[in-house]
């Protein structure tokens, strides 16, 4: 059998931390940072990158690479009783999917709402009045939002065409393009931000150690969680991916790269967004903006910010919203080839057949997002996939990888063909380390949601888009698990590179 | 920006940016990347 390859190693490391950095490291990360101890909050950051991060990288490129397959097919051909784990994680990248490109949809629109700075005054307001239409409760759907549906409807298409051009003519391409684009525009923001006059507070607030937050355990599985969520891991991108690395590449330099490249551009982002939060609080007489993370952040505050601009506002505009939509369109499209990966696998249709069935039924669900309930699910949805999703397939793949197989098998795959070696350390953060701050955090999330449920809302929505959403990619996952391969050969069959 | 707030930005750029640098400079003298 063949499998497609990356045309360069350069292009494998663009794709993966493309892939990797996303939405999260522009608004989660500083706030995090920030809430946790500020410049203190790097060094359970940074130990978390190189304890669990990179270990983890590294597990799951050297499974991909060994495998030359998809996720589900990758964990059939160790076991075919662990297939249901590469499905399940090939839904909840579905779900994030089917959400994650009605954000992009949203930046594309203030892409165009920015040359005119059409959101006001009141950017609050605009955002969830004029924009999103939101409803008063994730039950009434209030209809289709026509900009929204029209702006998620070009995400998708962008991704149906670099999908449908292949890995090396199309993901490895536009990847080529987004990269550089996406560093060059933060660049630009980030000078823009720290010329700004009030931005030495912003950045004080950012970084201004306080050491006694490093004392808090809570501080530690937070920045472990951040780590996890933001290197793509455990929702088989990085295991895809790595299965078109030709035969001799290098994994553990690949993983360095792809980890420390991510969390530089989260710094390069919160140096950015707190430089500018420094400003609003300097021309507002010191005051916080009201929210500092998520999507409130980015279509609220930074608009409201963008308005306060003494010059450039403009451009600065279009350049935010244009690096949120390269960071999201980078990711997305990486969720999206585990699917067209893993169909192709094991319905041995042709990929282009699968781009096209996928895009068309993933483009239909996702249009419940562009209603003027949308962000109401979407927010319900994304909790719940990444607490008990994400979280949980971290998890289980953990234990079942590092403990009921035989580990030093990968390390013997990787090591020789790797820049340089990990050593036994790298056995013991995947099968100790990662397995307890996992374990802890999925104890925590079940305790939080069990004792506060999420958000105030009621329990209905939180059954039909939170629980049943998670419980149903699990079950859906082991039924999949379960069913025949078109082509039974593929299990057994040796891989070769086009 | 007070001398601590200024530290812990060059370490965090240093790490992650310094950091990437050495990985590529090693693939490069390694093999083609």
């Amino acid at each position: 059998m063949k499998r497609e390859t990356w045309g360069s190693r350069a292009g494998f490391i663009m794709a993966a931390v493309g892939s990797a950095i996303g939405l999260g490291n522009i608004w989660r990360f500083p706030y995090m940072a920030f809430e946790n101890g500020g410049g203190a909050f790097l060094i359970p950051y940074f130990f978390a990158l190189v304890t669990a991060g990179i270990p983890i990288l590294i597990l799951e490129f050297s499974l991909g690479h060994k495998s030359k397959g998809s996720a589900p097919l990758t964990f059939a051909k160790l076991n075919k009783g662990w297939e249901w784990l590469g499905w399940w994680q090939v839904l909840i990248s579905f779900v994030i999917a089917v959400y994650y490109v009605v954000i992009i949809g949203w930046a594309i629109s203030y892409i165009g709402y920015s040359f005119t700075m059409a959101w006001g005054d009141d950017t609050t307001a605009f955002f969830v009045g004029d924009f999103l239409g939101l409803t008063d409760g994730p039950f009434q759907l209030g209809g289709f939002r026509g900009v929204i549906v029209a702006t998620t409807v070009v995400a998708w298409l962008i991704s149906f065409i670099v999908l449908y051009a292949g890995v090396k003519a199309g993901i490895e391409k536009a990847n080529k393009i987004f990269m550089p684009l996406l560093i060059v525009i933060l660049l630009i923001v980030m000078i823009r931000g720290i010329t700004l006059p009030g931005a030495g507070d912003g950045l004080e607030m950012l970084f201004k150690p306080d050491f006694s937050k490093i004392l808090d355990g809570r501080v530690w599985v937070a920045a472990y969680g951040q780590i996890f969520f933001t290197l793509s891991i455990a929702f088989a991108i990085m295991i895809t991916y790595s299965s078109y690395l030709p035969k001799k590449s290098d994994i553990v330099n690949n993983a360095f790269m792809t980890g420390l490249l991510n969390c530089g551009f989260s710094v390069l982002s919160g140096i950015a967004v707190f430089s500018i939060l420094g400003y609003m609080m300097h021309t507002g007489g010191g005051e916080l903006p009201d929210s500092l993370s998520g999507v409130f952040l980015a279509f609220a505050t930074i608009p409201q910010a963008i308005n306060q601009l003494p010059a450039l506002q403009v451009v600065i505009g279009v350049l935010f919203f244009l690096s949120l939509t390269f960071a999201g369109l980078s990711s997305f499209i990486s969720i999206n080839e585990v699917l067209v990966s893993s169909f192709t696998d094991k319905l041995n249709l042709p990929r282009r057949k699968v781009v096209l069935g996928y895009t068309i039924i993933a483009g239909i669900v996702s249009l419940i997002f562009t209603t003027g309930a949308g962000l109401y699910v979407l927010d319900i949805a994304d909790r719940f996939v990444n607490s008990f999703g994400v979280a949980m397939s971290g998890l289980v793949e953990v234990i079942i990888i590092g403990w009921m197989f035989k580990l030093v098998t990968l390390r013997e795959h990787f090591e020789p063909i790797s820049d340089f070696n990990v050593g036994k350390w790298w056995e013991f953060t995947v099968k100790i380390i990662t397995p307890v701050v996992l374990g802890i955090t999925a104890i925590q999330n079940f305790y939080q949601e069990f004792t506060t449920p999420y958000g105030g809302y009621g329990v209905g929505p939180l059954i039909a888009y939170g629980w049943a959403v998670a419980l149903g990619i699990l079950i859906i996952g082991i039924i999949l698990g379960k069913s025949k391969w078109k082509d039974a050969g593929i299990l057994e069959a040796t891989v070769e590179d086009e | 920006m007070s001398g601590g707030a200024i530290a812990f930005m060059i370490f965090g750029i240093l790490l992650t940016w310094g950091g990437a640098a050495v990985c590529i400079s090693i693939a490069m003298r390694k093999r083609d990347v």
